[in-house]
């Protein structure tokens, strides 16, 4: 069966290595700090300017000044700090965040990204996301296979404004874990119950498939 | 030397039509609110605004765009705002949309006297578009060249008659690059203290870079996305 997106954050929270600074973005990255598995210590950056982010405020205690970079109001952990933009910006493109999760309107076989604008309909901005993705090393993409129109989002190349140029080399999905190299999307792990055929007919960019590929253990 | 200004009224003088100004905030978290409102009482127009967002309907910069007296935003981020893809579908407002840490980083260099600098940011998108592109370490990157403007407005938390600013969380974000960048910096404050007043150990935004500043009359402080954990 496809996940849902508590699923998709359950999975990606596995890629999470002890000692990371991680930037979440917006959507189903905000997810994957629920699952942090045991045992392990990541600080959680968002851009807006906080290292060390902790969950949402118990009811009473929203402070307006403490938001995340969905402007939604948080809390501090132990050891947070607060700094400025170009100083948040700088542990960004001076490649200081081990991890950064986002989400994604298109992704392409060479690992191109689009997800700030849709021309004539949507524009929302950029933010931070071509700061992110032009910097991090370690970027991963959580977003469903295909659109709402049933479109796949895994293309040859992305027909939307791009964020980035070939950065992208892992992204998980409703349907599986896909690594990105050599121009193509490699099959690395199936959602639980989720055939090849289902990934391959919903894959519109080039799929490598290598033997036998496993579940996803979650 | 003493930057105190009475009132927010004093605070805003000199800012005429068609002026550059900066405005600190993210969201609405740390934007100047009595200046804005004030703005809005003067009727001031054809602003070219650089903030990094531009509030929403009702509160916050957008305050400034239902009245029409933003010709031009340049900004990072702009959704959770109707009038604002209004009137840019329409073309009515003009917008320059730049990564977010290419605003806050062109801000910075406007007021370390930095012309300009190259990042990676961008490149191969939109944003790229009529930029020099260089390569660095094998890596390709844009040149970004730096901000100022007429007047800054900042927010903080607390600040001295000085002008030395202290800010509060991740109210801080923009606010500090933004009041080196503006030929006139006019910060309003929560508390305002005496010289004195603040430990200098421990000054965000140290008073050279600021030439007005006064205590707002009232703090709103809207919550955009309210989000709680029950016990």
């Amino acid at each position: 069966m496809a996940l849902d997106k508590k699923g998709i954050a359950q999975r990606i929270a596995q890629e999470l290595r002890d000692g990371w600074y991680v930037n979440l973005g917006i959507g189903i990255p905000t997810l994957v700090a629920n699952y942090i598995p045991e045992g392990i210590e990541v600080e959680f950056q968002s851009e807006n300017g906080i290292l060390g982010m902790g969950p949402f405020p118990f009811e009473g205690e929203e402070d307006a000044d403490l938001i995340n970079a969905g402007k939604q109001t948080i809390t501090t952990m132990k050891g947070a700090s607060f700094f400025d933009s170009a100083t948040s910006f700088a542990m960004i493109r001076g490649q200081h965040v081990q991890l950064t999760v986002l989400g994604a309107m298109e992704v392409s076989e060479n690992g191109d990204i689009a997800n700030w604008k849709i021309p004539g309909k949507m524009v929302k901005g950029m933010g931070g996301a071509m700061d992110l993705v032009a910097s991090a090393d370690n970027i991963i993409v959580a977003m469903m296979h295909s659109n709402r129109a049933g479109v796949s989002k895994l293309l040859k190349k992305c027909t939307l404004p791009l964020t980035g140029v070939g950065c992208v080399k892992k992204v998980v999905t409703d349907l599986a874990v896909l690594e990105i190299k050599d121009g193509a999307f490699h099959l690395v792990e199936r959602a639980p119950g989720v055939s090849i055929e289902e990934i391959q007919s919903k894959t519109e960019g080039s799929l490598i498939v290598n033997g036998e590929v496993p579940e996803m253990s979650l | 030397m003493n930057k105190v200004i009475n009132n927010v009224t004093d605070a805003v003088h000199g800012i005429e039509d068609n002026m550059t100004l900066m405005l600190g905030g993210f969201g609405l978290c740390g934007i100047p609110e009595n200046s804005i409102a004030e703005l809005v009482k003067t009727g001031v127009k054809g602003l070219t605004c650089i903030s990094n967002n531009a509030g929403v309907d009702d509160f916050g910069l957008g305050l400034l765009l239902q009245n029409k007296q933003i010709k031009k935003m340049i900004s990072s981020y702009v959704g959770e705002n109707d009038e604002f893809e209004r009137q840019m579908l329409s073309g009515e407002l003009e917008v320059d949309l730049i990564p977010q840490g290419s605003l806050a980083e062109r801000c910075r260099a406007g007021g370390a006297g930095i012309p300009a600098f190259f990042t990676p940011a961008g490149y191969g998108t939109e944003v790229a578009e009529d930029k020099e592109v260089r390569t660095f370490n094998g890596k390709p990157h844009i040149l970004e060249s730096a901000l100022t403007a007429d007047f800054a407005i900042v927010k903080a938390w607390k600040g001295d008659t000085e002008g030395n600013l202290v800010f509060k969380a991740t109210a801080r974000n923009f606010n500090p690059m933004m009041a080196m960048a503006g030929k006139i910096t006019i910060a309003e404050v929560e508390e305002l203290v005496p010289a004195g007043g603040l430990n200098p150990n421990e000054i965000h935004t140290p008073g050279i870079f600021v030439q007005r500043i006064f205590q707002g009359e009232k703090f709103e402080k809207r919550i955009e996305q309210r989000t709680t954990r029950t016990k």
